[in-house]
C-alpha cells in the first residue's frame, strides 16, 4: 500500500456559484496522476449535483452538512478532515496522498485556509496546497463587479482557471483575464477547455513541492513582472470596480536581515492582514546562499521554504503585495525603514 | 474568534516552524536557537523603542514587554508580541504610519 505523506497537502477549489467548480473537480478528479485524492465537498446551493458527480469518489467523499463554509463551521470542516484521517489510519480508506475541498460559491475561502494552518490537531499531519479559483467567462465580470466574495476569491488564488470560454465572446474573456491579472498577477491564469491542460499540473508544484517549487516561485514572479508591464502601456484601472484590490511587486538590491523581517512582516499583518489579501516574496537573505520563499494569506503566513538554488541570475529580493486598499508607498517606505540587512 | 492572529496557533510562529523537508528553520540547533533569540531581542527592540516599549528575554522561554513608566507584560512569542505592545502602548503599532515612518528612516536611516 502507498504511504501518506507526512505532510498531506489541503487544496481548495473555489469560484463563485455556477463558476464551473464541480466540473473542473471532475476533470482533475479523471487525471490519472490525482487518483490518491480524497475530496471534501459542502452541499450549499449546488446541492445534489456535487454529490452525484462526486459519487465515483465516495470512499474518500464527505458531505459537510452545514452549508457555507464559513467561520461558524470551521469545527466541522476540521472535524471532517480529522474524521477522514482516522480513517486512513485504520486503513479504512486508501491512503490518499491529497485532500480537495470544494467549497460554496458563496465562501470566504480564506477561514478554510486558516482552518488548516492553525487547527492543531490538522497542522502536524496537514499542510496548506493550493487554491485554484473558477472564474466564468460569461458572468465572471458582473461577480467580479457585484461580489465582493468573488473578488476575494480571484485575489487568495494560486491559479485561476477560467471556464466556459466556448460560451464568451473572445474580447469579454481578454478582458475579464485582464481584471484577473490585475486583481492578482502572482497567479497563473488557465483554461479549463484548453486541450492541453494538465488537471494534475493545478494542484501539483506548490511551494512544499521540492522538486518543483523553484518552478512555482518563478511563476509567481513572471506573471506578476509580465503584468507590470502590460499596465505600464495599456493603463488599465484595477479599481474601477470599487473596493480597491490591487497588486504590486517591491523588489530590494541588498539581502535583508531575517530577523528583522520577521518581526516587520508580523507587524504588519497584526495591524492591517485583513487588508492583505496575499504577500508571496522571494528573499535574498543575509547570510544565506539560496533564496527563501514566504507566503501569507491575510494574517497566515505559511512556514517560509528553502529553496536549492536561485531559479534565476536575478538575486534581488522580490515581494508581490495584494492588498485592500493599502498604500504602495508607505508600505516599500516601512519595509526600507524597519528591515535592514 | 478569528484563529489569524495565531493564538490558536501555538508555540510554532512562522518565524519558527516546525522542521520538516524543504522549511526554512534558522535556528536549527540550541545554540542557533540562543543567538536568534538574542538577535530577536535586540531588533524587536529597535522597533519597539519607535513605540516607547521595550523587550527583555525571560527565562530563554518567553519575553517581558515593558513601556516606560514599568508596565510589563510576558509575552509567549512573536504571535502574541504585537497584541500586547497595542495594549500596553494604549494604541494601534502601525509600521505605515506616516510618523512613525518618519521616525524610523531618521533613527535607521
Amino acid at each position: 500500500m502507498v504511504e501518506p505523506p507526512v505532510f498531506t497537502p489541503v487544496n481548495l477549489i473555489t469560484g463563485f456559484l455556477g463558476a464551473g467548480k464541480t466540473t473542473l473537480l471532475n476533470r482533475m478528479l479523471a487525471s490519472p496522476d490525482l487518483a490518491d485524492t480524497a475530496v471534501l465537498i459542502n452541499e450549499f446551493g449546488e446541492v445534489g449535483l456535487d454529490h452525484e458527480l462526486i459519487e465515483r469518489v465516495d470512499e474518500n467523499t464527505v458531505l459537510l452538512q452545514s452549508g457555507c463554509l464559513c467561520c461558524t463551521i470551521r469545527g466541522e470542516l476540521a472535524d471532517a478532515i480529522k474524521a477522514l484521517h482516522s480513517r486512513r489510519e485504520r486503513r479504512e480508506v486508501p491512503a490518499y496522498r491529497r485532500l480537495l475541498i470544494e467549497s460554496t460559491g458563496l465562501a470566504d475561502p480564506l477561514p478554510i485556509l486558516s482552518t488548516i494552518a492553525a487547527e492543531p490537531a490538522l497542522r502536524h499531519h496537514y499542510r496548506l496546497g493550493v487554491v485554484v479559483t473558477a472564474v466564468d467567462a460569461v458572468n465572471g465580470a458582473a461577480q467580479l463587479d457585484a461580489q465582493p466574495e468573488s473578488r476575494k476569491q480571484a485575489a487568495v488564488a494560486d491559479r485561476l482557471v477560467i471556464t466556459k470560454t466556448d460560451l464568451a465572446e473572445p474580447g469579454d474573456v481578454e478582458a475579464l483575464v485582464a481584471r484577473l491579472r490585475a486583481l492578482n498577477p502572482a497567479a497563473p491564469v488557465r483554461y479549463a477547455v484548453a486541450p492541453d491542460l494538465d488537471p494534475a499540473a493545478l494542484l501539483g508544484h506548490d511551494l512544499f513541492d521540492i522538486d518543483s517549487k523553484a518552478r512555482e516561485v518563478t511563476l509567481w514572479f513572471d506573471e506578476a513582472l509580465r503584468e507590470a508591464g502590460h499596465h505600464h502601456h495599456h493603463r488599465h484601472d484595477p479599481n474601477r470596480h470599487g473596493d480597491d484590490i490591487r497588486a504590486f511587486a517591491l523588489s530590494f538590491e541588498a539581502p535583508l536581515d531575517w530577523t528583522a523581517f520577521g518581526l516587520w512582516l508580523s507587524m504588519l499583518l497584526h495591524r492591517h492582514g485583513e487588508a492583505i489579501l496575499r504577500v508571496k516574496g522571494l528573499l535574498n537573505l543575509a547570510g544565506e546562499a539560496a533564496p527563501v520563499a514566504v507566503h501569507a494569506v491575510q494574517q497566515l503566513v505559511h512556514a517560509p521554504t528553502h529553496l536549492p538554488r536561485w531559479p534565476s541570475p536575478d538575486r534581488r529580493s522580490r515581494l508581490v503585495f495584494i492588498v485592500k486598499g493599502l498604500d504602495e508607498g508607505l508600505v516599500r517606505r516601512s519595509l526600507a525603514a524597519f528591515v535592514r540587512s | 474568534m478569528c484563529a489569524l492572529c495565531g493564538v490558536l496557533g501555538g508555540k510554532d510562529h512562522w518565524t519558527e516552524p516546525l522542521q520538516r523537508e524543504g522549511v526554512y528553520v534558522r535556528a536549527a540547533d540550541p545554540a542557533a536557537r540562543r543567538r536568534e533569540r538574542a538577535l530577536r531581542i535586540k531588533r524587536a527592540n529597535a522597533m519597539l523603542g519607535l513605540f516607547g516599549l521595550t523587550l527583555a528575554d525571560w527565562q530563554a522561554e518567553a519575553y517581558l514587554l515593558s513601556t516606560r513608566t514599568g508596565k510589563t507584560e510576558v509575552v509567549a512569542d512573536l504571535a502574541a508580541l504585537w497584541p500586547a505592545a497595542e495594549k500596553l502602548a494604549g494604541r494601534p503599532l502601525d509600521p505605515l504610519d506616516p510618523e512613525a515612518l518618519a521616525r524610523a528612516e531618521r533613527l535607521h536611516g
